[in-house]
């Protein structure tokens, strides 16, 4: 048997890994709730920041690096909301799915050109990947440092939308769009906002995902960007404190499946089966609001 | 009106005939050539997008979990049709496996959609009742997980767990995937036509609507998953005798996105679109746009954006331009009819005339 230490290392990168998916899960929530649409090239753009980082590091320091990548991160964001789905504003629902599967294919493919499709190492951040030694264990600073700054964020972003008023906004929109547009919100800058804040978040879960992992492949923004979504519906979708323990949640699940050797196959398929469960036995997730219908 | 049916029967058995005939010189005179794999994989692609189309375009339900189905149909097909001498072989780890029968092409493939259909049921039970994007992600997860299992060592002595299947019953002739997939397609036209499919477009139309009609939501989702599921399966058995191995990684998600894309450049809800959809993304991803993968095509000029991997970044430029300004595809919900292409030709005969007049009067 192993004893508590490896327990807790566990426990440890669960959380870890937890807290990655739950910023990248705020992206997927915060655009669901007010364009009901899932961004299939959410996870994309994630990709996209890691690759920012490697080439931008190539040529500045790291203290100039950061923040450039965070905002072509974010521009990037915004431009794929512009050029994709805005003209599509009117379009039944489907074709908006279907837009953000072209671009998530056209994201994957750009990356596949640019670096021949191999995968890049990720610029070494000291600060992040120094060893530490707390009580006995050893453990990367990043571990702790993940979490931390994760919660730190998400108030941030609590505050930002219960106080401010483009958070009010939001709000408004994601109740209703029609009624919030005719009370004078104007959608277009709310939504830019959203994408700002999505990619944003995804840009700093990159950076971090990334210098733990140490490498970036075109393909690697598919699963945890999925596995992000199902955080994200799994704590009701639109609900930024159901994504966070989602989040949460699957993380540390699938960093225990992940430790068993006969079921570590099973660690993707895991996220997903609780995705249908979740959707059977609650399916506006623990923290959503109930929609109905109208005729 | 009359003489319009003639004509069109008379001009649709021509072009069957000279579809054949073609085919035939193919099959005889190139066979191993790019042409022939292309019509081969297109031929496969279409039963498969066309499945797809019934679901995404006929009922309206988005499902993203078609490469699933196609992967326990290829499995199930590969797993019944290995023959009993070479299983040692090719369950090289699991001591030649736990099945040691082999039962005829011919049962192997209905085998292959019947398998997939019992597992869409079981799926669909729970699943079918949710709204468009839930559905969505809930049969990609589902597609996931089989992938998964499949690779799973536990099942290995069945699944031959991530090891690759061979030397399963094979075709030989390029006319054999066209006949298989034929013969589908004229089923689900078929089943299109008749009051199921009206019932599947009334749903698709407005669910609620539908349902105040006196349609049995329930019952006409499930059809349509079954049926659409049944002839992914048999798809996949086609795409595992094309590739003549199987193995499941490669049954991945991206896959269940591009056989999407065909659909949506062919035209959501347009059987003819998917077909025609099919082959021209076959040819182009294959053949017509490898020289863009070539740094240097022509004349031995060194074009140095030109190398592997830019052919899919136009590709997929070129699908993002289809879905935002050309949003009804090639096809867009209508079928080909003689009588379209001939209103087509006379209304730009028309338009030719009226120019030309006023050019003249002016």
């Amino acid at each position: 048997m192993h004893d508590a230490a490896y327990y807790i290392q566990l426990l440890l990168s669960g959380v870890t890994v937890g807290s990655l998916y739950a910023l990248i899960a705020i992206g997927y929530t915060m655009v669901y709730g007010i364009l009901r649409l899932i961004n299939f090239a959410h996870g994309d753009i994630f990709m996209m920041a890691g690759f920012f980082m490697v080439y931008i590091s190539a040529e500045c320091s790291l203290a100039v690096s950061i923040p450039l990548v965070l905002l072509l991160t974010v521009i990037l964001g915004v431009a794929i909301e512009r050029a994709a789905y805005k003209p599509l504003r009117t379009a039944p629902r489907m074709s908006v799915m279907i837009s953000a599967i072209g671009v998530s294919y056209l994201l994957q493919n750009l990356a596949n050109y640019i670096t021949g499709g191999i995968a890049r190492a990720y610029p070494d951040i000291p600060f992040f990947t120094q060893v530490m030694n707390v009580g006995g264990l050893s453990i990367k600073r990043i571990t702790v440092i993940t979490p931390i700054l994760t919660i730190a964020l998400v108030v941030v972003l609590v505050i930002l939308i219960q106080k401010t008023k483009i958070g009010m906004a939001m709000r408004a929109v994601s109740r209703d769009f029609e009624t919030s547009q005719l009370m004078g919100i104007k959608i277009n800058s709310v939504i830019s906002m959203t994408f700002v804040i999505g990619s944003f978040l995804a840009g700093v879960a990159s950076i971090l995902y990334f210098s733990n992992y140490g490498q970036v492949s075109p393909m690697i923004g598919a699963m945890p960007g999925l596995k992000a979504f199902v955080a994200a519906v799994f704590g009701g979708i639109g609900s930024i404190p159901g994504a966070v323990i989602g989040a949460f949640i699957i993380g540390i699940c699938e960093s225990v499946i992940k430790a068993n050797e006969t079921i570590a196959v099973f660690s993707n398929a895991f996220t997903f089966a609780l995705l249908i469960v979740i959707l059977l036995c609650k399916p506006n997730g623990l923290f959503g609001e109930k929609l109905t219908e109208k005729v | 009106m009359k003489n319009n049916k003639k004509r069109n029967l008379l001009l649709s058995l021509i072009l069957a005939a000279i579809c054949i005939a073609f085919l035939l010189y193919v099959d005889k005179f190139q066979h191993y050539s790019m042409l022939a794999t292309v019509l081969k994989k297109g031929a496969i692609y279409s039963l498969v997008a066309v499945s797809l189309n019934l679901l995404n375009g006929f009922t309206g339900l988005f499902s993203l979990g078609q490469a699933g189905f196609m992967m326990i149909g290829a499995y199930t097909y590969s797993i019944l049709t290995i023959p009993v001498a070479d299983r040692a072989g090719v369950y090289q780890y699991f001591d030649g496996g736990i099945v040691q029968f082999c039962v005829p092409m011919i049962v192997g493939l209905i085998l292959a959609g019947i398998v997939p259909a019992i597992f869409a049921w079981l799926i669909g039970l729970p699943v079918l009742k949710l709204k468009s994007d839930y559905l969505a992600i809930a049969t990609l997860g589902f597609a996931e997980i089989m992938r998964a299992i499949i690779q799973w060592k536990q099942v290995g002595p069945l699944t031959n767990a991530s090891n690759l299947l061979k030397k399963f019953a094979n075709f030989d002739s390029i006319l054999f995937p066209f006949i298989v997939s034929a013969i589908c397609i004229g089923f689900i036209v078929l089943l299109i036509n008749s009051t199921y499919g009206r019932a599947f477009k009334a749903i698709r139309d407005d669910e609620i609507a539908a349902e105040a009609m006196g349609i049995n939501l329930a019952k006409h989702k499930m059809q349509a998953f079954l049926i659409s599921s049944f002839f992914a399966g048999i798809g996949g058995a086609l795409l595992a005798m094309f590739q003549s191995s199987v193995q499941a990684s490669t049954f991945t998600s991206t896959m269940t996105y591009e056989i999407l894309l065909i659909v949506v450049i062919g035209g959501i809800g347009s059987i003819t679109g998917s077909i025609i959809g099919s082959f021209l993304y076959i040819a182009c991803s294959e053949w017509w746009l490898r020289f863009l993968d070539d740094p240097a095509p022509y004349l031995h000029v060194n074009i140095s954006f030109m190398r592997p991997g830019f052919r899919m970044l136009v590709f997929s430029v070129v699908i993002m331009i289809v879905v935002l300004f050309f949003r009804k595809g090639i096809m867009g919900d209508r079928e080909f009819s003689w009588d379209g292409i001939f209103n087509f030709f006379k209304k730009l005969c028309k338009k030719k005339d009226k120019s030309a007049k006023e050019v003249a009067s002016k």
